[in-house]
């Protein structure tokens, strides 16, 4: 039962940097009613269990520890303005800006002019990754590791194996080191790790042995993790013997409530569809942060989700151009997906890049093609789990323009 | 009787297992006025085959007809229609379609509408293509025909049993949990069980060890009159996106070839695909199998489209205590005060209430005590989706469990219960607290610090700041 209703100017969902961020512009702007709903008791988002750097260094100009970094975010934005909802979980999206949430002191329907989603990204757990094995307690992702760690003063483990090569294995390597976790191994199953040299010396810097082109087989244990099977280059079976597994990255945006809304959802980013405004097929609804793709840091979801706000703020007083008919953009592997999805012309002054990821290391040629042909390409050297930008405004489209396809022409000789 | 056992407590009936099978016994003869005590060797109750199933109220339309199973199962579907409401259990009737895929799956449908009329299931009726379009537009187009049997409801599989044994200690029956029976002896008139909890005295003992069933019977027996084979079912969880997209329980039609899987919501609003049926030595381990769970994600994208990359929940798997045969095995062993009730292998949970009442029309051959006049109704908590949730209800303190909802107030009641959960699973199924898509990414840490203190075994220990590296205690205090 609805038990109360309130309306907004602009209804913020989650209150991670990307969402503070985007509140803290939007009262500068002059918005009147803002609010920023967040499930948790504590606004602050991810960084808030990250006991450990780097963080905010573009916005704060220092080197801060998650925690530090979630405060200072949730001190400007206090001090702008801002009504903080907390212990507030939405549970629906509804057409034009109507959301209900859940609170302890009943649920709010809450009624928006605009809606910006911001509810940030998880790691993809164990059953997702559809492990073969045993289900005993101790496999955790990074994410959960943290909480347990600096929300809770509590270890779950203390040998772990850790999967996986992703910046974020490198902060749950750090977080082990701080409280005296002994990983046995870190594994990863490409052939070289995912994190840039010269992090990627960081786990034989910590004395925690790395195997690369090494994968996990199976887990074994009845209550608790009492070994994990892996496969290295040699395709040898081995048992580590282990009292945790640590899954680390593989991101996902934390996308479920636009799954189950009318908004449409994007297959190749998980998150949901928005054109260069940041805007959804719903255009009461914006998205910003890590929800949009799996992942970036910090700081960069602090400032889209303040580029996406001041676009908001736009929308309001002066309409932002009509968002259909878009140009679609698709794209081809190995690029994974590309964010905005759609176009809006004249593109103008939304966000100022196309946003790609790739599934594999590859070389060669990118290109944006249209109608009439190529419109933007450069020599690329594409890694996973890093950035690769397009800049929107290099784009030379064509009037009409319908769709647009983004391929790689990759060099003969396939590179690693 | 040796003098010391004079001291030990003593019980009408020890049922040994706490599955759903034991649960039912344990209320059945509580509410016959019996003295029941309840031995389970695992940290809580369903630690067994009941802890995974997928939780179909079966009518027995393709039972074996003029089986025991057969009428333990209308017998088990008929109380429990009696009286679910009365614990607040739920109850979703969703109905089910036996669902024709090929040209030899529609010739064995009137096959099978026949069996059901003869087992008097007689509200089943076949459905062409056309109709079957209409009430499930998301089954893919070779769907050919099907029959709708509308009695197949789904359940809540973990509050059931815990309901069935609450009753049965609102009305004085024990349970010990961490109690594997290790042995026990029979003087003729009194059973003296060893358990990993002490000793204790029955005159009778009811096996529902399950899994164990064979080994409990020729530890004590010295015989056992059945081989639990295992049978390993593994599912694989959609994301709540997906129950949307049927309404009814799409079963296989069976055949000599294949096994066919199901396809079914939950009462907890996800989507079901499974069960595979392995065949497996190991008793205790239901290991999953990254291959067979992508071949069961193949096969439900086949026959529902939409479900193609609709993210994955959860995988889990469950054994069958099944034996060398199909039926069950109950025996009677009246000169040795023991009933075994083995082989309950795939409808366990529909049964459950007619097997103990099955099994106590045996017991009452030979003892009886005078029934409960007024049964007490212990209210479960609901975990049903499609019922008001806690969460929906003011004055829940915090929503611990973000993808499954599950309040404060909720974990709090579960350890204030009469039977608090004895390790992280039976808090998971007596809340649903980590069982979402996020698998405790957001909540685990939360839920381990809540259930300090009331696990046998702590999930984590608290930190102690290590001497080297020790400094994140100052990372609060540096901006
Ligand atoms: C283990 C780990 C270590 C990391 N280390 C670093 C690092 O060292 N440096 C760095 O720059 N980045 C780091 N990151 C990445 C960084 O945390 C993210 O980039 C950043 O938090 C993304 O911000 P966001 O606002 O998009 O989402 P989040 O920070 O995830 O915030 C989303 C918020 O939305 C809330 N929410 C979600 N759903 C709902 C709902 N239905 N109703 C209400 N509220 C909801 C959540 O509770 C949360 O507070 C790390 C991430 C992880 C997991
Ligand atoms: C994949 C799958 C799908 C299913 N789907 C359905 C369905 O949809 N509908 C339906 O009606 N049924 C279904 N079933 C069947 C149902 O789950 C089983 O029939 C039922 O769980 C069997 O229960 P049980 O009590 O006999 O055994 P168990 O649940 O195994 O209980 C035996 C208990 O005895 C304990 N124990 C063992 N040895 C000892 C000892 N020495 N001392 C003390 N305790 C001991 C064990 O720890 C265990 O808890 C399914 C089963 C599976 C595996």
């Amino acid at each position: 039962m609805i038990e109360s209703l309130l309306d907004y100017d602009v209804a913020i969902i989650g209150a991670g940097p990307a969402g503070l961020a985007a509140a803290i512009e939007l009262k500068h702007q002059g918005v009147a009613r803002v609010a920023v709903l967040e499930r948790d008791a504590e606004a602050g988002g991810i960084p808030r269990h990250c006991g450990h750097p780097p963080f905010g260094m573009r916005e704060y100009r220092r080197v801060l520890s998650g925690p530090a970094y979630a405060r200072r975010n949730v001190e400007r934005a206090r001090a702008a303005g801002v009504e903080l909802r907390l212990r507030h979980s939405v549970v629906a999206l509804g057409e034009g800006g109507v959301i209900d949430a859940a609170s302890p002191e009943g649920q709010v329907r809450i009624v928006a002019k605009r809606v910006l989603l911001a509810t940030g990204a998880r790691e993809t757990p164990r059953s997702t990754r559809l492990i073969s094995g045993d289900r005993p307690f101790g496999v955790i992702n990074t994410g959960a590791l943290q909480s347990y760690l600096y929300l809770e003063r509590l270890k779950p483990f203390s040998r772990p194996l850790i999967v996986g090569s992703e910046l974020v294995a490198l902060s749950a390597l750090l977080s082990c080191r701080r409280t005296g976790i002994k990983p046995v191994l870190m594994i990863e199953q490409a052939e070289k790790p995912l994190a840039r040299w010269p992090l990627a010396l960081f786990p034989r810097l910590c004395g925690v042995p790395f195997e690369c082109s090494t994968r996990l087989e199976s887990i074994e244990g009845r209550e608790r993790v009492e070994a994990a099977w892996i496969r290295g280059s040699d395709e040898e079976l081995r048992r580590i013997d282990c009292d945790g597994v640590l899954l680390t990255g593989r991101f996902v945006p934390e996308s479920s409530l636009v799954r189950l809304s009318h908004l449409e959802l994007d297959a190749g980013s998980g998150g949901p569809m928005i054109d260069q405004y940041g805007r959804c097929s719903d255009p009461a609804y914006f998205a910003a942060g890590n929800l949009l793709r799996p992942i970036e840091t910090a700081g960069w979801s602090y400032r889209e989700g303040r580029r996406i706000a001041a676009l908001i703020a736009r929308d309001l007083t002066d309409p932002l151009p009509r968002s259909h008919p878009g140009i679609r953009l698709q794209c081809l592997p190995p690029i994974r997906f590309c964010v905005p999805q759609r176009l809006v012309t004249p593109i103008g002054d939304g966000l100022a890049h196309l946003q790609l990821r790739t599934e594999r290391p590859a070389k060669g040629i990118l290109s944006v093609r249209g109608s009439a042909g190529v419109v933007w390409q450069r020599q690329v050297h594409l890694l996973p789990e890093r950035r690769i930008l397009i800049p929107l405004d290099r784009l030379r489209l064509a009037a009409g323009e319908s769709g647009l396809t983004i391929e790689l022409e990759e060099n003969r000789e396939r590179s690693r | 009787m040796p003098l010391k056992d004079t001291f030990l407590q003593r019980y009408d009936v020890a049922v040994i297992g706490a599955g759903v099978v034991g649960c039912a016994m344990a209320r059945r003869f509580a509410l016959e006025g019996a003295r029941v005590v309840l031995l389970e060797r695992g940290s809580d109750i369903l630690a067994g085959a009941s802890k995974a199933n997928s939780a179909i109220l079966h009518t027995g339309f393709d039972a074996p007809s003029g089986s025991l199973e057969l009428e333990c199962m209308q017998a088990g579907y008929r109380e429990y229609l009696q009286i679910h409401t009365r614990f607040d259990l739920p109850l979703l009737r969703s109905g089910a379609l036996v669902v024709a895929w090929s040209e030899e799956d529609e010739q064995r449908l009137p096959g099978i509408l026949a069996q059901a009329h003869d087992n008097g299931v007689d509200d089943v009726s076949l459905i062409d293509r056309k109709r079957l379009r209409q009430l499930e537009p998301a089954l893919a187009a070779n769907a050919r025909a099907a029959i709708s049997v509308p009695g197949e409801h789904l359940i809540d599989p973990w509050s059931t049993p815990l309901a069935y044994l609450q009753q049965a200690l609102a009305h004085d029956a024990k349970v010990l949990r961490e109690a594997e029976v290790a042995s026990g002896d029979f003087d003729g008139e009194w059973w003296r069980l060893s358990t990993a909890r002490g000793t204790l005295m029955a005159r009778e003992v009811i096996n529902c060890a399950g899994l164990h069933g064979d080994r409990l019977e020729h530890r004590l027996l010295g015989r056992s009159s059945f081989t639990i084979h295992p049978r390993k079912g593994q599912f694989v969880v959609f994301d709540k996106a997906a129950a949307r997209l049927i309404e009814r329980i799409v079963l296989p039609v069976p055949s000599e070839r294949t096994k066919g899987i199901v396809l079914t919501r939950t009462v907890y609003g996800n989507l079901l695909v499974g069960p595979t049926a392995e065949e497996q030595q190991e008793r205790d381990h239901a290991a999953l199998d990254q291959a067979v769970l992508q071949g069961l994600i193949a096969a439900a994208v086949e026959r529902i489209p939409a479900l193609a990359g609709v993210p994955v929940t959860a995988a889990y798997a469950g054994l069958r205590p099944a034996t060398e045969r199909k039926e069950y095995r109950i025996e009677n062993y009246p000169d040795r005060h023991w009933i075994s009730v083995g082989g309950i292998r795939s409808t366990g949970l529909t049964a459950a209430l007619g097997i103990a009442q099955h099994v106590h029309r045996r017991y009452a051959e030979r003892h009886r005590h005078s029934a409960v006049e007024t049964p007490l109704w212990p209210k479960l908590p609901n975990l049903a989706e499609h019922r008001e949730r806690d969460w929906q209800r003011p004055g829940y303190g915090e929503i611990v469990c973000h993808c499954e909802l599950v309040t404060r107030r909720e974990i709090d009641a579960a350890f204030a219960s009469p039977l608090p959960p004895g390790d992280l699973g039976g808090l998971k199924r007596r809340t649903r607290v980590c069982m979402g898509r996020c698998q405790g990414f957001y909540c685990g840490a939360r839920v381990a610090e809540l259930s300090a203190g009331h696990f046998t075994r702590a999930l984590a220990e608290p930190l102690v700041a290590n001497r080297r590296g020790g400094s994140h205690g100052k990372d609060h205090a540096d901006d």
